[in-house]
């Protein structure tokens, strides 16, 4: 697929609307990739001007301050700056909570002020602008129910995008029993992806699936890679892959247009 | 000797209130023992989420039961204490009954009668409060943080206030002057029968001792405050007003941080260079103790309510984790306590004692299991913030003494590295377009 990156479009002289940061988990997870994929077929479908940092992209360092490396943190982020702002960017949308968070709240301070939006933000704005169109597609009629990321939700205080997004679909949007402001938690953030859980009785994904479940939704839609990946594998841990599918919204808009 | 009981009052009142105050500023320099933190700005929020939260109770209402009852006995307290200023005046005058004569007795029986219905509703939710915590044990009352102190703490509570309020209707109700003018005893009147066969002096006594145990008891409920979770009546307004108003997933960048990382990328600066030495000691990073926290974190804790409702909501805590944010702030508060105590009796420098909050009060353990939701912080009540206390101590353990769990040891290596948690090259990050 066809896919700007900074470098090209400053090389051809121009300058892209915005930038489009795919993070680590988007670059490297298998599952992820395909939510930035479907993304990008978005982007290119409504026409938006966007470009990549592609190698020049690095770790946010959202792992590492949570994990407490302070250091770490601030290298990552200036060397960041120093790209993002070597190709003067203005605007940045990432379909990951955890670089939308220290993007838009931490980088700041250290230097770098941008417009950042969470792509479900970017996806509604595109939907009012009409340079999309959302119809139910193949999801027409099925019961949904979305999981709010901590980092977009209770972090950033977004809950609606990513819903009227669903609505959209022309499908059941259903709402487990601890949503919005009082979702749990998928147990990924604050490292926890990258460690095995403290001793305990349960994992904290299954917990979360187990939510999830008890309404019987069709499929459960997320906004975050880092839940993507605890949702399935808390559908998988329950033995309910065939009933229920883990999906990106911006995957389900994608698939819904035939993209 | 006429005025024997009047000086006697007078020294009990003053001697309460003195206690108090110099809790208070006991209290006021253990805050002031955590690190400088600027929350000066904004204070339009400021105050709008103190009225909200604090005085409107705005958060407690999301669990609409024990968020009703609360602001029963909340108001009923609040108000009845309006009663507390005539009984002080009575005491300190020999008057009784001071403001009958002063306000006319049509608004004086509004008041009073208000004051009874208030003090009964308050009586039955206290009752039900107990019920919640003995009966039904509610789950987030039964913790293992909530034994000993902390349990018998809320129980405590609770009987002050059943005693208190029992003590108003009581000395109303023997009141044998103020039940023949038949005036705002609302609720009074319907236990008065029970000391009809009583001579005229048995009740006069009554009501003396009733009157006598409701004041001393108000004056040690205040001393008492100090000492127990009830401290958030008090504190409960400066902490809403000082909370983070920041959107909550951003956390505080490390200025002193900020310094280092800059001047090693400053390509201009010279790489023979030798570091300026900081003055003084170096400064340390994250928190190993409550002096390192910053005095927003140590007043958070000391106005926990210990209500629970972080714990409860908590991912780690929910299952089976050693981590309950609860635990968090009561375990700050009983260190900066100890602390306090340390200074208090080395006439005022503190004397190392070999503890610390990190691993004597807190332990990785716990600090390694927090997912950093903040569902912890949407939840309190009175804002509190028990994440960035477990972040700080996290900067702690990995910045001044390198450790963290070895799988976040290998993610860091990587960052460092490859730019990426996972160990892939920073070359292929656009891969994923031709697959
Ligand atoms: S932020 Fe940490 S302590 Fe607070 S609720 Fe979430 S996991 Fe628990
Ligand atoms: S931190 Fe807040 S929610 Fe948690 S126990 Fe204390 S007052 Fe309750």
């Amino acid at each position: 697929m066809n896919v700007p990156t900074m470098a090209e479009l400053t090389a051809q002289g121009k300058q892209p609307d915005v930038l489009f940061w795919v993070g680590c988990a988007g670059s490297f997870d298998d599952r992820a990739k395909k939510i930035t994929k479907a993304f990008v077929k978005i982007l290119t479908h409504a026409k938006v001007n966007f470009a990549v940092l592609g190698t020049e992209e690095s770790c946010t360092g959202d792992p590492a301050k949570r994990s407490g490396n302070e250091f770490l943190f601030q290298m990552q982020a200036m060397t960041n700056i120093e790209v993002l702002n070597a190709y003067d960017v203005k605007k940045i949308v990432t379909a990951c909570p955890h670089c939308f968070n220290t993007i838009k709240n931490e980088y700041p301070e250290l230097g770098g002020s941008y417009e950042v939006m969470h792509h479900t933000q970017f996806l509604k704005t595109l939907l009012d602008e009409g340079k999309i169109s959302i119809e139910g597609g193949s999801y027409k009629g099925k019961k949904i129910t979305f999981h709010d990321p901590c980092y977009l939700g209770r972090a950033n205080d977004v809950y609606e995008a990513p819903r009227e997004l669903i609505r959209k679909l022309e499908v059941e949007l259903i709402e487990m029993k601890r949503c919005k402001i009082n979702g749990l938690c998928c147990g990924a953030g604050g490292a926890q992806m990258f460690k095995d859980a403290e001793k305990g009785n349960k994992e904290v994904n299954v917990l979360r699936t187990e939510d999830a479940l008890e309404i019987k939704p069709d499929i459960i839609a997320t906004g975050c890679p880092f839940c993507n990946t605890m949702m399935t594998d808390g559908v998988k841990n329950k033995e309910k892959e065939d009933d229920v599918q883990v999906m990106d919204i911006a995957e389900m808009i994608a698939n819904a247009q035939d993209l | 000797m006429q005025y024997l009981p009047n000086i006697v009052f007078a020294l009990l009142l003053i001697g309460g209130v003195g206690f108090f105050i110099q809790n208070i500023r006991k209290l006021k320099r253990n805050i002031h023992l955590g690190k400088a933190i600027d929350r000066s700005d904004q204070k339009k929020e400021r105050w709008s989420n103190m009225f909200k939260i604090a005085l409107g109770q705005s958060k407690m209402v999301r669990r609409p039961v024990s968020g009703f009852l609360h602001i029963i006995v909340y108001v009923g307290f609040i108000i009845i204490n309006i009663e507390v200023l005539e009984i002080i005046l009575d005491g300190l005058l020999g008057t009784h009954r001071l403001f009958l004569g002063l306000l006319g007795s049509a608004f004086y029986s509004f008041l009073i009668g208000v004051f009874e219905v208030l003090a009964f509703l308050v009586l039955v939710s206290v009752i039900v409060f107990w019920a919640r915590r003995n009966v039904l044990r509610i789950k987030r009352f039964w913790y293992k943080e909530m034994t000993a102190w902390p349990k018998n703490d809320g129980n405590i509570i609770l009987y002050f206030e059943m005693v208190l309020m029992s003590l108003f209707l009581l000395m109303n109700a023997t009141d044998i002057h103020f039940q023949e003018i038949n005036i705002g005893n609302t609720i009074s009147q319907y236990i008065s029968p029970l000391f009809a066969n009583l001579s005229e002096g048995t009740n006069h006594v009554i009501e003396r001792t009733a009157w006598w145990i409701h004041i001393v008891g108000i004056l040690a409920f205040l001393n008492y405050l100090y000492y127990s979770k009830h401290l958030h009546i008090l504190l409960a307004f400066p902490n809403t007003f000082y909370a983070n108003l920041k959107p909550k997933g951003q956390f505080a960048n490390n200025a002193t941080v900020t310094k280092e990382v800059q001047t090693m990328m400053d390509p201009n600066a010279d790489p023979y260079a030798v570091p300026e030495e900081p003055e003084g000691e170096p400064e340390k990073f994250g928190a190993s103790d409550v002096t390192d926290l910053n005095w927003v974190q140590l007043m958070n804790a000391y106005t926990c309510t210990e209500c629970g409702r972080c714990s409860s909501v908590c991912p780690a805590n929910q299952t089976g984790k050693e981590l309950s944010p609860r635990a968090i702030m009561m375990k700050t508060r009983d260190r900066v306590e100890e602390v306090g105590k340390n200074i208090d009796a080395n006439k005022g420098e503190f004397k190392e004692d070999g503890k610390q909050l990190l691993n004597d009060y807190i332990s990785p353990e716990e600090l390694w299991a927090c997912t950093s939701c903040n569902a912890c912080v949407e939840e309190c009540p009175v804002n509190i913030d028990p994440l960035s206390i477990i972040m700080d101590m996290r900067q702690y353990l990995v910045m001044e003494q390198s450790a963290a769990p070895q799988e976040l040891n290998t993610m860091m290596g990587n960052i460092e590295n490859n730019g990426a948690p996972w160990p892939y090259n920073q070359m292929d990050r656009l891969n994923w377009k031709d697959e």
